[in-house]
């Protein structure tokens, strides 16, 4: 039980809209190992955004028990939230989230800004991960100059920069064309194999196949889709 | 951190150039004319205390009404003023109105002031060339003038006067100096005008009474004492009425100046204000179209471990920067308008260290204070519902 990076307890969220009360998720218990490339596969409405925002500490569950990297992180306050999400978690979004008016470098040096990383250091750190992802000659390039997987390559450049222990991807794919997409999922597939822990959220069944492990979340309840255990 | 927040501060400004321009221009506005407003306040107003001191802030006035029976003061009364403690000299003044003759030409009307060697020791810039009524010249009621400059020009054009006659009153005088020309805001305008020895001008203007005297203290620190004992003095020579005579204390009259100057400039600083909080509330308007604008940016940096306050210092450091940038330009502008005001009014221009503090002091502030409710705005987004609004 110890391998695992991220446990989730009970984890149950209830939004609140006037005197209404909307279950989002019910009592959810996720394990993820180290190592492992988990996706969470669900239609909209289903409750896997939210989780999403959970496990990226975005959001806190109304009630539950989250632990992340050893930290009890349902206990902690909105600026050490915003430290473990500097650095145990690495966001890839749908949309890419790239700051239109930087370039590709200072796109992926931003997380390693805030976490009071060196001039000097930020760039080394940054560029050796950009052509990583096979993007070293793309550097001083804008978003709006690079196409969307190239955009997206940044973005997780920019994930993976900080050296999270949890790489959380929201449908990484639903911004791009089917070619592009899968190359996208290689490169992802290539980034679990050098151990990096996944969590991908979708609700493409074909996307979702190339993870290791699928969890399926319906009316905000999970359930284990045992053949990919 | 700083220098990064303040990178990307400066990025944005220049990123929204026309909006950033116009906010910019009310902060200049504001601060423009709080600067030149002041500036120009203090270059005339120092002008205007300058010129009173050139009148004499050690100086002490009497003007005399009188009484029926006692028309004014006589010589008695002037040694007593003089032995009062701290009073340098004491400057009586005769005063009438003559026909005075030279060189064939005759001018009548003219003003014929009795005055002593004291007002000559004590007033600066009093003479042209010459000299001076002396002691010798009061005591022995010497026959000698100075005249004032238009005089001088009218009836001795193109010669020196000195030591030549003149008749005043019918009487001839040996001319022994010339008045140097006076502007006519600083007092009586001696051009048109000539002087005597007091002692000899109660003969001419035929009155032992003198109605105008100013008394010289060693210290101007000590006016209201003597003022007092002036006072005293006089109340004791017109048997106890005080309407027969005031007594005009410079010192007085130039701090009520003084506080006259203070109050406009605080007006005029107010005046100012008003057009400064006007660009604060366009500041504060441009930030916050600028957070609702930056939600997505905002809820990104917060995803990738930006905390609150490194995004409240973010958003500050931009309105306290546009801020002072309008601070800047509207301190040249402003002293530039000034400048040129000062040029008009020919008056110099000053400019202290405090108005250069005020201009950046001000409008740092007011990028502080306009730009706090927007920064803790964007520092208390929700990070989820600021990543939602893409």
């Amino acid at each position: 039980m110890n391998d695992n990076i991220l446990m989730m307890n009970g984890i149950t969220k209830v939004y609140r809209m006037g005197t209404e009360e909307q279950v989002v998720l019910k009592q959810i218990d996720l394990y993820v190992k180290k190592g492992d490339f988990l996706a969470v596969l669900g239609p909209s409405g289903s409750g896997k955004s939210t989780l999403m925002n959970i496990i990226g500490c975005l959001d806190s569950p109304t009630s539950g028990n989250y632990v992340l990297s050893s930290k009890q992180i349902n206990e902690l306050k909105e600026n050490e939230l915003a430290v473990i999400r500097n650095k145990e978690i690495g966001f890839v979004f749908q949309q890419f989230q790239l700051l239109p008016r930087l370039s590709a470098l200072q796109n992926v040096e931003l997380p390693l800004v805030y976490a009071g990383i060196k001039e000097k250091e930020r760039k080394m750190r940054a560029k050796d991960i950009l052509s990583k992802v096979g993007l070293e000659d793309k550097l001083h390039h804008r978003p709006n100059q690079l196409s969307g997987g190239q955009q997206q390559r940044v973005a997780i450049a920019r994930a993976l920069v900080t050296e999270p222990s949890v790489l959380l991807a929201d449908e990484p794919t639903g911004a791009l064309d089917q070619k592009t997409g899968k190359q996208i999922m290689e490169l992802f597939r290539e980034i679990n194999n050098e151990g990096k822990t996944i969590v991908m959220i979708t609700h493409d069944q074909e996307i979702a196949k190339q993870a290791n492990r699928i969890v399926h979340i319906l009316d905000g309840q999970l359930r284990e889709e045992l053949a990919y255990v | 951190m700083f220098k990064e927040n303040l990178k990307m501060a400066w990025m944005n400004v220049l990123n929204n150039k026309m909006r950033s321009a116009l906010t910019i221009f009310g902060i200049v506005i504001g601060v423009g004319s709080i600067i030149a407003l002041i500036t120009i306040g203090k270059s005339s107003m120092s002008e205007m205390t300058s010129e009173f001191e050139l009148f004499g802030a050690d100086k002490i006035s009497i003007q005399v009404v009188g009484t029926p029976l006692k028309q004014g003061l006589v010589e008695s009364d002037i040694l007593k003023l003089q032995e009062i403690e701290n009073v340098a000299g004491v400057s009586p003044t005769l005063s009438g109105y003559a026909t005075i003759v030279a060189s064939g030409t005759e001018k009548t009307n003219v003003l014929v002031q009795g005055k002593n060697d004291v007002y000559f020791n004590k007033t600066m810039n009093l003479l042209d060339s010459g000299r001076g009524i002396n002691r010798l010249d009061i005591e022995s009621e010497n026959n000698v003038t100075l005249i004032g400059s238009t005089i001088s020009k009218e009836m001795f054009f193109g010669e020196d006067p000195i030591g030549k006659n003149i008749i005043i009153g019918g009487v001839s005088y040996k001319i022994i100096g010339t008045l140097s020309e006076t502007n006519n805001y600083s007092g009586s305008s001696t051009n048109d005008s000539v002087i005597i020895p007091y002692t000899t001008s109660m003969d001419l203007l035929g009155t032992g009474y003198i109605t105008s005297v100013d008394v010289y203290m060693n210290n101007a620190l000590n006016s209201t004492q003597i003022t007092d004992d002036i006072q005293a003095k006089l109340i004791e020579a017109f048997n106890g009425k005080k309407e027969a005579f005031t007594v005009m204390n410079m010192q007085d009259m130039l701090s009520s100046i003084n506080n006259i100057t203070n109050m406009l400039s605080f007006m005029l600083g107010g005046i100012g204000s008003i057009a400064l909080f006007v660009g604060g509330i366009g500041i504060m308007n441009m930030m916050l179209v600028s957070v609702t604008e930056r939600t997505a940016e905002i809820g990104l940096r917060k995803a990738l471990g930006a905390e609150p306050r490194r995004i409240q210092q973010q958003f500050l450091l931009e309105s306290v920067f546009l801020s002072l940038i309008g601070g800047i330009i509207g301190f040249f502008s402003g002293v530039f308008v000034a400048y040129i005001v000062c040029l008009i009014m020919s008056t110099s221009l000053i400019l202290t260290p405090s108005t250069v503090l005020l201009a950046l002091g001000f409008s740092a502030a007011v990028g502080i204070l306009f730009g706090i409710t927007p920064a803790r705005k964007a520092s208390k987004l929700h990070p989820i519902e600021a990543l939602r609004s893409v």
